[in-house]
């Protein structure tokens, strides 16, 4: 008999009781939903990452690439990691050639340049797929085009997200995209730039993650 | 690195141990100041009194109802982490699931393991048998890798190096870490910390990681960090192995968020941590990065046990959260060394018992003045102070034949049990208990200067010359 089969098999051989009652987390949200114009969740967004160190900027989602232009600069970041086969990634790349800032391309596996990664790139762009009001909370699915590793290794992490994705809290976002149907290889929240306190309780920024966290809010221009 | 061997201390030194930070007035200090910073926090993340109790029961609710289906769901859960492409191994003891870690590792020729911060990789003494095995096993986790380079055990489950200070761990990298000077600035340590271990990450060849909860329904491990070491253990290597007791399953996805609320801001009291880290898969054709292999151990260790007992059961709740410790009067004035367990404070005096049996723990229930803080703040409502009732019940009753816990009635001693009982007896029947504080207070001249245990901290319980009832009756 495997450990498996003996595991189950004192768990099984407990007297089953009637399972107690099965939690009901959509009645605890229902009853603690606010009333929330979609304005309402991207100030709420936008305010709960500034408090966690985050830069947010608001911005027309038609001239997004000037305003990366312009912080990449303010920041002397010399080159951006970037999604080629994406429409922000070549959206990026279109609207950064001749400004001396380099668009290097995520287009091979990890093993390939790992070294390089890890070294020498300053910055990556990607997209959130959504956000999450309650919490300040950006929500990454990484894939094919866009790698995990693209949100980590870089010490400036800019992340676009769209106005019109902001669920009011975890929850609602889970439901209302219907997760449970079918799961990423990875799925991420990510709520401010890396950081720990494990110094004698002292908050400090980039332990092993992005040391800046720039959020690009895009908006219809009013 | 640390070379020596890393092994838990028995807990029969522990009041030795505990007497020793007791005296030492500047790691009471410490303690104290850390411990009335972690509650503000978790205060001001809780303004709503009705608010947490209402999470809290829902967070209740839904431990217990997986507690409940627990056979199923771990089935169901390896079904779909199967169908995910993830593999699956199931350890009874910390040697079986270090034996697997260590196959994988050998199948692979991995040498070189990145750690996230797990505690039941402490829990199996984990690093101990890569070091005997030739891997070198590296905490990441920025508290994690300070004990490392020390020598020492995690002091709290969630903030590992609580008893050290920044000159500590500056006095500790400049010794360990060649070209570091000495440096006192936060910031500063942490990026030699950062640089240090970016350096393994892109040498490593496989990662280990804990798991926060697992979901059964899509065959999911989530991961709760802050500082990102977790996110790369998991994505870098080639090799990913998460590790978690049978006790984290989870039956739907949407289960999580209520307990990640009631994790982040029990524990740090951050409404959110930095990362959520969701794994449902290894790498996929056509995907750039993350393991090609996934492996997740389940491992009993003596979770069993408490899982067959209806109030016990409760234990297994727990979503190690450490608001029990961070809140509990003995925890703050011993810390977590002194208790010679992986976990300490009311939830190791918990959970101890039934990884480790009776004998070695008998006195972790009694650890505790039963105040009922940790039961107030447990983000799950698990009833400590009731369980910590019922393991005294068991350490001190007379050892049965068919008993249920392993090293019940360890602490049991025929004369002290029958002191108690004549004690309960006079105390029960007044005309009895009228005779006794008579005798008492005449022969009090009797009363032994050493009365056990309780003298040795405090001065002897003499009754006095006149009992209470008979000055009542003069003033009449
Ligand atoms: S017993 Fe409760 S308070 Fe203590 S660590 Fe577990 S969940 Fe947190």
């Amino acid at each position: 008999m495997s450990a498996r089969d003996r595991i189950l098999q004192r768990l099984t051989a407990v007297q089953a009781k009637e399972p107690s009652p099965a939690p009901e987390p959509e009645h605890w949200y229902a009853s603690r939903a606010r009333n929330e114009s979609a304005d309402g969740r991207a100030r709420r967004f936008a305010a709960m990452m500034e408090g966690a160190r985050a830069e947010v900027h608001r911005v027309d989602r038609h001239n997004w690439v000037e305003k990366l232009r312009e912080i990449l600069a303010a920041k002397s970041i010399g080159n951006l990691l970037i999604a080629p086969d994406t429409a922000h990634g070549s959206a990026a790349r279109d609207g950064l050639a001749n400004s001396g800032i380099a668009c290097l391309a995520y287009d091979r596996p990890i093993e390939a340049w790992k070294p390089e990664l890890f070294h020498h790139v300053q910055a990556s762009l990607t997209a959130a797929r959504s956000a999450i009001a309650e919490t300040g909370t950006l929500v990454l699915w990484p894939d094919a085009h866009e790698p995990r590793l693209m949100s980590l290794v870089p010490p400036v992490h800019f992340v676009l997200v769209d106005a019109a994705h902001i669920h009011a809290t975890f929850f609602d976002a889970l439901r209302a995209e219907n997760w449970a149907a079918g799961m990423p290889t990875n799925a991420l929240l990510i709520s401010s730039p890396s950081k720990t306190a494990d110094i004698q309780q002292t908050l400090a920024y980039g332990a092993h993650g992005p040391k800046e966290l720039v959020v690009l809010l895009l908006e219809d221009a009013p | 690195m640390s070379r020596q061997p890393l092994h838990y201390i028995p807990t029969t030194g522990f009041r030795e141990r505990s007497k020793a930070v007791v005296e030492d007035d500047f790691l009471q200090k410490s303690f104290r100041g850390a411990m009335d910073f972690l509650m503000a926090k978790r205060a001001a993340q809780f303004p709503d009194g009705n608010e947490f109790e209402s999470l809290r029961r829902l967070g209740e609710q839904i431990r217990r109802n997986s507690l409940d289906k627990l056979p199923a769901l771990l089935t169901q859960l390896e079904a779909n982490l199967v169908r995910n492409g993830i593999q699956v191994h199931w350890a009874e003891t910390p040697e079986e699931a270090n034996r697997i870690i260590l196959a994988i590792c050998e199948k692979h020729g991995a040498k070189r393991m990145v750690k996230g911060k797990s505690m039941v990789s402490e829990e199996i003494e984990f690093n101990h048998a890569a070091e005997a095995a030739g891997v070198e096993a590296i905490e990441t986790d920025m508290g994690e890798y300070i004990l490392q380079l020390a020598g020492e055990k995690p002091s709290h489950i969630i903030m590992p190096a609580i008893h050290k200070t920044k000159a500590q761990i500056a006095r500790l990298f400049e010794e360990k870490i060649p070209g570091v000077a000495y440096t006192e600035d936060v910031d500063a340590l942490i990026q030699i910390g950062r640089r240090v271990l970016r350096q393994k990450f892109l040498e490593a060849d496989i990662g280990l990681s804990g798991v926060n909860f697992a979901v059964a329904e899509t065959g999911t491990l989530c991961l709760v960090e802050n500082e990102g070491n977790g996110r790369l253990s998991t994505t870098v290597p080639k090799v990913h192995v998460a590790i978690t007791g049978i006790e984290k399953v989870i039956e739907k996805l949407e289960h999580v968020p209520p307990l990640l609320s009631l994790l982040t801001r029990s524990a740090t009291g951050q409404n959110i941590t930095t990362y959520f880290n969701i794994i449902s898969r290894p790498r996929q054709p056509g995907e750039k990065d993350g393991p090609e292999e996934v492996h997740l151990v389940l491992l009993d260790n003596g979770r069993t046990q408490p899982f067959a007992d209806e109030e016990l059961r409760q234990t297994l709740q727990c979503i190690r959260c450490g608001a029990c410790m961070n809140h509990c009067p003995v925890y703050t004035h011993i810390g977590g060394h002194a208790y010679g367990t992986t976990y300490p404070g009311p939830i190791g005096e918990i959970i101890s018992p039934h990884l480790l049996g009776l004998e070695a723990t008998a006195a972790l229930p009694s650890a505790s003045s039963l105040c009922g803080a940790c039961g107030d703040v447990c983000p799950v409502n698990i009833p400590i102070p009731d369980l910590l009732v019922r393991l005294r019940t068991e350490v001190y009753s007379e050892p049965c034949p068919d008993a249920r816990l392993k090293g019940q009635g360890a602490g049991y001693s025929p004369w002290m049990t029958a002191i108690w009982r004549a004690w309960a007896a006079i105390y029960g029947h007044p005309a009895l208990y009228r005779v006794y504080s008579w005798l008492a207070s005449r022969l009090n001249w009797l009363t032994p200067a050493r009365q056990a245990g309780w003298t040795s901290v405090r001065t002897p319980l003499t009754p006095a010359p006149r009992r209470l009832r008979d000055l009542l009756k003069e003033k009449r």
